[in-house]
């Protein structure tokens, strides 16, 4: 298996705050490839360097083996790494079809193209008996599904997810689970950020956590639950110490 | 090429037209810095003003200083009026939408003055337009020294006003955030229509330092609009410090370019000014946070 | 809508437009109506910016102006043929457009920092035009009375009619074309959500400079109607605020990012303003400047608070109430 994405050293600060600190980590072709962490961590800040919208004060990006740290995000988008937002941003003016639409144009000039793609793409996140309404009358869990379906209409190599889960009710999250596997055994490769850790468990075949702008953690989703260290970025200082002593403790 | 002489009085010219320019342009400032919006009336507001002096002279003989405490108050209450009652309803808070209506207001006031006043350009007649008072050697015009010593004060009870009034510090708390301000119970809506008053109130306060020297006619405020907008760029959007500085900066820089290059020439120095600092920093020259 | 019936819709209203001067032989009334085209091509031309790409701009007079004096200077001082000029004087104005463009975009520019900077722009050629001698500095600049249908002069109003309203129906099948096309749809993303647009690999930067050239493109082609229908320019006219008002208005009022709101609106706003004009005229006994501009001010801030999406959008909702009553 190849690596599609390698982020390499990344740095960005804001002000005196550094948020994103000597980050390294590679995301490889085909899987489901979780970045977890605790609020604040940097893990959207993270999202923005690799599609474009911020740009590193070090390190590079490098996608399916060309270095993309200089390149604006219309042609990282262009080249294949697409993504979703954590607030999400649909067209509100538009129905849902000419959302995704927009989204399929990239890879087809012509309209009736563009809009039988958008139906497909409907299809597959489950959005096509919505296509008419206005992106405006959409749920909270249309919306995060809008959001994905324009995502996956520009044909991406990668995706990125930023959440796409948060809001949703438990049942919404199992209906949306498949999908995103589905969309992994189409061949696209995910990065996704996310807090609900059951999915992150049953998704992911790699998970990278990061904590406080620095990769702290890697390795498959049970190797990370067991890390200390993770437990105690999460939990605090010595929450770890605690939870084993407080396991033995009740035998 | 030009005697020292003529560069000083250059200089002073600028400061005294500036000084105006700085009043104006602290009005459509302190709105911005506020609302967060452009008020594109501001110059028709302006030009509403010097009618009303024009009006109170013509009408009653009332001299344009006697009529500025009045009218300061009558704007006032004008502009608090027209932020409750039209801008605030009409726009439902969209950015877009403001710059529209502030838009309308303008093409409303301008050709409602047209409609009455006709193209016509009026001044008042004073005995003392063309006073002179003589300081170390040098002659200043009367009316404009006065305009100079009227715009230190307002600047200085606008500051005491803003610092250490309860309705000032409340300004300035919906000025910050918005939001945590209306969380400690501040009626946003009342601070907006009071900053939008405080707005007109200076352009009345303008309107009479300016009636004695200049003319009116209905698309006068244009002129002077622009300008405003120049110094509120240049000084930061929402700056009133920025605001008074960049006025006096702006009226100097008229006044020189006016004299290198003549008077519609001149003009265009402004506008270049503007584009310029709009392209390259549109925070301002004095760094005011966006 | 698929196919030529979308162009359907144009070509009608053209028709049943180009059939109103057999009606009429009134020299007054056809004046009206080419004066109305014309502020509907340059209308036209806002709203693919500003109705459709969301960026007002507050002097499309650059543009307007930029192609009357294109027209006017080509003719008088460089002798060309003034079909030969027109295509020049559009191009200028779209080059305008796109250095406006260019610059504002890049810097980042938008709302009412982009609305002041175009309204800058405009003054600074208003200010130009009016001291430099090419432009004929404050006397203006007339075009040689030379009517003949090959110097786009012409005897006949009705024939000026028909070629403006041919300008108006082609930029209405441009904008209709530009609703069809990838470009309309990355337009208004890009109106809509900038930073989602550019996420889905949409070029914001070089789709509004695009826009803006096209807009440009088109209110420059009015201006160069207006300079052959009235033979004389001066900065006031062909640079002042009166067509920034007017190109913003009648889209607003009509239903901005809408094919037909900018024709519709000044259709409703100039009779409404004549109508105005002559009721005031006769209650005060004579003509009243300004009372028309009034009305527009009201009007605009009327559409802004009750009716968004102008007059189009009214209408739509209306249908959909009676179709709701119905049932």
């Amino acid at each position: 298996m190849g690596t599609l994405l390698t982020v390499e050293d990344v740095t960005v600060r804001f002000g005196g705050l550094v948020a994103v600190d000597h980050a390294s980590f590679t995301v490889a072709d085909g899987t489901i490839t979780g970045l977890i962490g605790p609020n604040g961590a940097g893990k959207t800040t993270l999202f923005a360097v690799v599609s474009g919208f911020l740009a590193p004060q070090r390190g590079r990006i490098v996608f399916a083996g060309a270095d993309v740290t200089r390149e604006p995000v219309h042609v990282r988008a262009r080249l294949g790494i697409a993504r979703t937002f954590q607030i999400v941003q649909p067209f509100v003016g538009l129905s849902v079809r000419e959302n995704i639409a927009v989204g399929a144009y990239l890879r087809h000039r012509d309209r009736a193209e563009a809009l039988a793609e958008a139906d497909r793409v409907a299809r597959r996140v489950g959005l096509d008996r919505l296509l008419h309404l206005p992106a405006s009358a959409l749920t909270v869990a249309g919306r995060k599904r809008l959001e994905l379906a324009r995502a996956l209409a520009t044909r991406p190599r990668l995706l990125l997810l930023d959440e796409v889960l948060a809001g949703l009710n438990p049942s919404e999250i199992r209906d949306v689970l498949p999908v995103i596997r589905a969309i992994r055994d189409d061949g696209v490769t995910i990065l996704m950020v996310e807090h609900v850790m059951q999915a992150v468990m049953s998704l992911c075949q790699h998970v990278h956590v990061l904590a406080q702008g620095r990769l702290i953690a890697q390795g498959t989703p049970t190797e990370i639950a067991r890390d200390p260290r993770v437990v105690e970025a999460y939990l605090g200082q010595g929450a770890a110490q605690r939870l084993v002593s407080g396991a033995s403790g009740h035998g | 090429m030009y005697s020292p002489e003529i560069l000083f009085a250059a200089l002073l010219n600028g400061v005294m037209t500036g000084a105006i320019y700085a009043l104006i342009a602290v009005g459509l400032t302190l709105v911005y810095g506020v609302l967060h919006i452009i008020n594109f009336a501001h110059g028709a507001i302006l030009t509403a003003a010097m009618f009303a002096v024009y009006g109170l002279h013509a009408a009653w003989r009332v001299d344009p200083y006697l009529a500025l405490l009045p009218l300061t108050v009558g704007f006032f209450v004008l502009g608090y009026a027209v932020q409750q009652l039209i801008i605030g309803p009409a726009s439902r808070g969209d950015d877009g939408n403001i710059l529209l209506i502030t838009l309308g207001l303008a093409i409303i006031i301008e050709n409602a003055l047209l409609a009455v006043f006709r193209s016509d350009t009026r001044s008042v007649d004073v005995p003392y337009a063309f006073s002179v008072v003589e300081i170390g050697g040098l002659l200043f015009s009367l009316p404009r020294l006065l305009a100079v010593a009227v715009v230190i004060a307002v600047a200085l009870l606008l500051w005491l006003f803003l610092a250490y009034s309860r309705t000032g510090v409340a300004i300035r708390a919906v000025a910050k955030e918005k939001i945590g301000a209306e969380l400690c119970g501040i009626d946003v809506a009342r601070i907006y229509a009071v900053t939008f008053g405080l707005g007109a109130a200076c352009l009345a306060i303008a309107g009479s330092l300016l009636m004695p020297t200049y003319l009116v006619n209905p698309r006068v405020g244009n002129a002077f609009v622009l300008v405003a907008f120049t110094i509120v760029v240049l000084g930061g959007m929402g700056s009133v410090p920025g605001a008074l500085l960049g006025g006096l900066f702006i009226g100097v820089v008229e006044s020189f370019s006016g004299l290198f290059m003549g008077e519609s020439l001149g003009q265009i120095g402004i506008f270049l000014i503007f584009i310029l600092v709009l392209l390259v920093r549109p925070t301002g020259l004095f760094g005011a946070k966006a | 809508m698929s196919g030529a019936s979308a162009y359907g819709s144009v070509l009608a209203l053209a028709a049943g437009l180009g059939v109103l001067p057999v009606a009429t032989e009134s020299n007054v009334l056809l004046n009206f109506l080419v004066f109305m085209l014309i502020v509907s091509v340059a209308a036209t031309g806002w709203n693919l910016l500003g109705g459709y790409g969301g960026q007002f701009s507050f002097g499309h007079a650059a543009f307007f102006g930029t192609g009357a004096y294109g027209m006017a200077i080509l003719q008088e001082r460089a002798g060309l043929n003034a079909w030969a000029a027109l295509p020049i004087a559009i191009a200028l104005g779209a080059a305008v457009g796109a250095f406006i463009g260019a610059l504002a975009f890049r810097a980042r520019l938008r709302g009412s920092y982009f609305a002041l900077v175009t309204l800058a722009f405009a003054e600074v050629l208003r200010i130009l035009a009016n001291v430099l001698p090419i432009t004929g500095g404050a006397a203006g600049i007339l075009i040689r009375l030379r009517v003949d249908p090959w110097h786009f002069q012409f005897a006949d109003q009705r024939v000026l009619y028909w070629v403006a309203l041919g300008f108006l129906a082609g930029a209405l099948l441009l904008v209709r074309a530009i609703e069809r096309a990838r470009f309309g749809a990355w337009l208004v993303a890009v109106r809509e959500n900038e930073d989602a647009a550019r996420a889905l690999g949409v070029d914001a930067l070089a789709v509004k400079i695009a826009a803006i050239t096209l807009s440009a493109a088109i209110t420059a082609a009015a201006g160069c109607l207006y300079a052959q229908k009235f033979l004389y320019l001066d900065a006031a006219i062909a640079y002042g605020p009166w067509i920034s008002v007017e190109a913003l208005l009648a889209p607003v009022i009509g239903g901005a990012g809408t094919v037909f709101g900018p024709v519709l609106g000044a259709v409703v706003l100039l009779g409404l303003g004549e109508l105005t004009k002559a009721w005031i005229g006769d209650l005060t006994g004579g003509a009243v400047p300004g009372v028309d501009l009034v009305l527009f001010g009201v009007l605009l801030i009327l559409c802004v608070a009750f009716a968004p999406r102008g007059i189009i959008g009214l209408l739509f909702r209306l249908r959909v109430w009676a179709r709701w009553a119905r049932s």
